[in-house]
This record gives C-alpha cells, structure tokens and sequence, in this order.
C-alpha cells in the first residue's frame, strides 16, 4: 500500500478532517435528495431548514438546553460522587460490598423507564427538576461504582507488600496506592457516566411530560405534536452535539491525568 | 555423589554468630503450609549474623520467596520462630526490623516520578518531602540515578528500574537489605553491572544482605556464605562459607577460586534436588 503512515496511526489533522469531510459529503447529499425529490418538510426537513429553525428558535431552543445541561451535569456529579464513596466502603469494607453490591446491580439493571413514573409520582409532582435529577442519577452511577471498585482492588501485589512493609495507615494506602491505581478505571467509568446522565435526563423528561418539561426532550415530543419537524431536528441536533461535548471534555480529562504514566494515554514513539 | 570439602562447609554452631556474637536474625524450626494446603518450608534453622552476605540458593519453588517474605514479616510463619536479637520489639511483640525490601520485579509505582518512588518509605514514615530531599538525591546518587528523578518508570530501562527499587530499599538507611531474585529479570551485561555495583555498595554501608537466587554463580560472586534449599518442601541442605577476598571483580570471576566455589555449591544443588525427586 501506500506509506507506513497510512497502516499505522494517522495523523491528528487527518483525524478530525476526515470525519468533518464525511459530515459535509452526508448533509450535502440529504440537502440534494430531500430538494430533488420534494420530500415533505413535515417527514423529513432539509439541513437548511433546521439550520434556520437553530437559527429562529434560538431562544427557547438555548433555555431547553441549559435546563438539559443542568440535569446532566448535576447527575453527573451526584453519580461520581456516590460511586466513588460507595466504591471506598465497599473496598474497605467487604460486609458493605456483599450487602449493598447487589442492590446497586438490581438499580441498574430495572429499566429506567419503569422506575421512572414512581419517582415522579413520589417527588416530581412538588420538584419536578429533582425527580430528573435522581433518575439520571440512578443511570449514570453504577459504571462509576463497579469501574472504581474494580480499580481499587486492582493494586500491584508487591505494592501493597511495599505498603504492608513500612506499616502504612489505611488512609495512607487509600490515598497514596489505591487511588492512583483506580484512576484509569475511574475515568473510563467517567467517560461513559457522562453519557448515561445525558441519557438518563432526556429520559426522565420523556417520562415527566408535560409537568414544567423545558428540556431539550421536552422540547422534541412539543415539537412533534405541533409537527413542527424541522425545530424537532434542531432540538436533536443540540442534543447530539452536547453528549459529544461530554465525550471529548471527559476524554480530554483523562488524557490529562494520564498523559505522563498510563499507558492507554502516553504517546508512543515506536 | 561429589564430595564437598570439609573447609567449605560451616559448623551450624559458628555460623552467623561470627561477628558480634548474638545473631541479627534468628530462624528457629521455622516452618509454613498455605491455606491451600501447600507446605512449602520445613524445619528451617538459621542465624544470620551482622555484615554478612548470604545467598539463599535452590531450585524455583523451593519458598526462598516464602522464607525472605517472613523474614520482612509479610506472611506469618505456620511453625517455628523468626527473632530478631539485636532489635527491639514493640508493644504488640514485633521486632523493629530495621529492612529495605527489593521485588523481583521492580515494583514502581507507575504514576509517580522516579524521586517520588525513592521518597515513598519516607513519606510513609512521616518525612516531610523537603526535609527529605537530601537523602532522596544521596541514594540516587548511590544507585547512579540522579539525573533520571524527574523520569517516570516507563521511561526507563530494566536496569535502571531496578536501579530506583534498590534506591528506595535504601532510602530509610536500614541495616538489613533483603532481596528476592532482584537482577533475574535482567539481561547478562546488566545483571553483572548491578552485581559489581552491589557489592561496592554493601562494602561501603556495611549492611547485612539476604540475596535470593537461583543461580549458582550470582550465588558465588555475590556472597560470603550460601544456604542450599531443597526442592519442596524447602529445608537448608547445605550452608557453606565462599572465604574469597573482597573486592570482587573480573579477577575473580575467572579465576580457578571462582570455578571451584560454583563447583562445589552446583554439586550440592543437585544433592539438594535429586533427593527431592526420590521423595516423590
Ligand atoms: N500465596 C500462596 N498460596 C499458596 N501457595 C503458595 C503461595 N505462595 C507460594 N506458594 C507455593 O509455595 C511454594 C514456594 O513458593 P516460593 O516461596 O514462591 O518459591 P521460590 O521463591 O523458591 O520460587 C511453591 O510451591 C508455591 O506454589
Ligand atoms: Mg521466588
């Protein structure tokens, strides 16, 4: 083939200038298609039009999306905290683990959509905002939970041998092994917690409906009912937009935190 | 089988006790089964006394490693008794042992620089970092690493890996350097480097050493004295005196000493290994 650069990794200008050509070619075409066969606007709208509906509808279209962010990232937060705590107990404690692991399974594995009407009934009716809050939670914190419980057992055998030799605290051990340990564990949970919140408050704004609903979701199944397509498009698009915003911020994160040690992050020169 | 001459071998009586009298450790019936069931030490006496250099040599699963790990008191003992004569013991009857560790493996923490691995027993111990500076540089400066504090692990050679481990053991100044296999991994030009290296070290520091291998000429280059174990269950089968002038160089690795010493010890190896066949 062609020169050893193009079997081996490419380059980062490649990188991001080969998806956004792909980008381009994919909405030209749909502009092409959807003009040269008159394809109703109410099926589906051509990129220009939902370009202006981005445009015109600015204004509440940006509301729906900080109202989406704010539920995102507190849930975010909300589950990175509670993972990483219950994590701790749970390596400190192997009574916890046994007792509670199994609970946060059954959380995670009852479909949220079924957890949902209950929670909006016990607290969405009076803060409709805490009930999307405690739904994107209970999505978002068990890959935070089980990546970092996994991580702070995964210590190097003869580390903690090391440890054990110069009789170290349990807070010592925590802070100087454990944790460095679990922190490539912790940020791939991270990085897809990130996701799963984003997931989780569009779901549980679906789910609440109409309530004070102003979210992004919110704003699709509104958009939809007055067939308003092409803002229905735009609300998506923002969407999209905003979990790959999350995507790279927490994949910039961990390249970061990791750049000088972790091999999944340091650049090679081989 | 071969004959081992009488001078090589050491009285039990003589041994470790040469120097000051009471030993620095003292190892007496010493014995250990795993939970699995696996016994891998029996009956184990030995007296290491203050200075020495003693390689405990014996084919791979015989639990040298099991022995120096109860020796640093990682892992209790099933049976017997490990002292520490000289030392004193704390409230809940354990020996101050007074020890730097080194891994077969060199055992760094990847995410941490070269300078924070070394400082890492003194930090646990309470030093603060700039009170620790000094003596962190000093042993780089020992091992040959000062111009690498900055380095992570990864960017590091083998040699020099093991390097920073023995930098760290020594960190703490400790009396007694234990060390399982620690060059094993390590290729032939390296591993004689280290080797020379060591045995400046140990000279200048008057340290006490128990070096783990399971290579008859390390054995003998390296130490005063090698302790032959037998295949599993471990026992000492032999404990013999390499009387050789220190320093070690080249000189002596090819000399007609060096050879009679690996003859010796290689034949009570074999002693040590065909009678363990014989019990299976
Ligand atoms: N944690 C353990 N649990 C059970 N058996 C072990 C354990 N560690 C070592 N052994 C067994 O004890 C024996 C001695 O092991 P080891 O001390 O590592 O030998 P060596 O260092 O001489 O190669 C081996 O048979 C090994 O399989
Ligand atoms: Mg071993």
């Amino acid at each position: 083939m062609a020169g050893p650069s193009s079997s081996g990794n490419p380059s980062p200008a490649v990188r991001i200038i080969v998806p956004i050509v792909l980008g381009i070619v994919f909405v030209g075409a749909w502009e092409f298609f959807v003009r040269y066969y008159h394809v109703p606007k109410f099926v589906l709208p051509p990129p220009s039009m939902i370009a202006e509906a981005l445009i015109n509808d600015y204004q509440t279209l940006s509301v729906s999306l900080w109202n989406t962010l704010k539920v995102t990232l507190a849930a975010f937060f909300v589950a990175l905290a509670i993972g990483v705590a219950f994590a701790i107990l749970f390596t400190q404690s192997r009574i916890f683990e046994i007792s509670l692991f199994p609970y946060a399974v059954i959380l995670q594995v009852t479909p949220i959509v079924s957890i949902a009407p209950f929670i909006i009934i016990w607290v969405g009716l009076d803060h409709v905002e805490r009930a999307l809050l405690i739904l994107a939670t209970i999505v978002a914190f068990f890959p935070i939970l089980s990546n970092t419980t996994l991580g702070l057992k995964s210590v190097d055998h003869n580390l903690q041998n090391l440890f054990d030799l110069y009789r170290a605290s349990r807070w010592q051990r925590l802070k100087e092994l454990q944790f460095p340990s679990a922190l490539p564990y912790l940020l791939g949970g991270m990085k897809i917690s990130g996701g799963l919140a984003l997931i989780g408050a569009v779901v549980a704004e679906f789910v609440a409906g109409s309530g004070t609903g102003t979210g992004l979701a919110w704003r699709i199944i509104e958009s939809a009912n007055r067939l308003n397509i092409p803002r229905m498009f735009a609300a998506l698009l923002l969407l999209s937009v905003l979990g790959i915003l999350i995507f790279f911020g927490l994949s910039a994160l961990e390249r970061l935190l990791l750049r000088k040690w972790h091999e999944s992050a340091v650049g090679r020169e081989n | 089988m071969t004959e081992v001459p009488t001078v090589l071998r050491r009285a039990a009586a003589v041994s470790g006790a040469t120097n000051r009298g009471r030993p620095l450790i003292s190892l007496a019936g010493v014995g250990k089964t795993y939970q699995n069931g696996t016994l891998a030490l029996t009956d184990v006496n030995l007296s290491i006394g203050q200075g020495e250099f003693v390689s405990l040599l014996g084919p791979s699963g015989c639990g040298k490693s099991t022995l120096l790990r109860m020796i640093a008191g990682l892992g209790s003992t099933s049976e017997g008794s490990i002292d520490w004569p000289q030392s004193r013991y704390d409230a809940k009857g354990e020996p101050q042992r007074d020890l730097g560790f080194v891994f077969q493996e060199p055992t760094l923490m990847p995410w941490a620089t070269v300078f924070e691995n070394v400082y890492l027993p003194l930090k646990l111990t309470g030093v603060g970092k700039r009170a620790a500076v000094g003596r962190v540089t000093e042993v780089l400066a020992m091992v040959g690493l000062e111009k690498f504090a900055g380095s992570y692990p990864r960017e590091l050679s083998g040699g020099m890996k093991m390097r920073a481990s023995i930098a760290r053991a020594l960190v703490v100044k400790p009396q007694v350097l234990l060390m399982d296999e620690p060059f094993a991994a390590l290729d032939e030009i390296t591993r004689i480097r280290l080797n020379n290296d060591l045995l400046g070290l140990w000279q200048s520091q008057q340290w006490t050493v128990i070096f783990v291998t399971h290579s008859v000429y390390e054995s003998v280059y390296l130490s005063n004295r090698i302790v032959v174990m037998s295949a599993r269950p471990g026992r000492i089968v032999a404990d013999l005196a390499i009387d050789a002038p220190y320093p070690r160089g080249e000189m002596f690795r090819t000399s007609s000493t060096y050879n009679e010493f690996c003859r010796t010890t290689s034949a009570e190896l074999s002693r040590a290994m065909a009678g363990a066949e014989e019990e299976h």
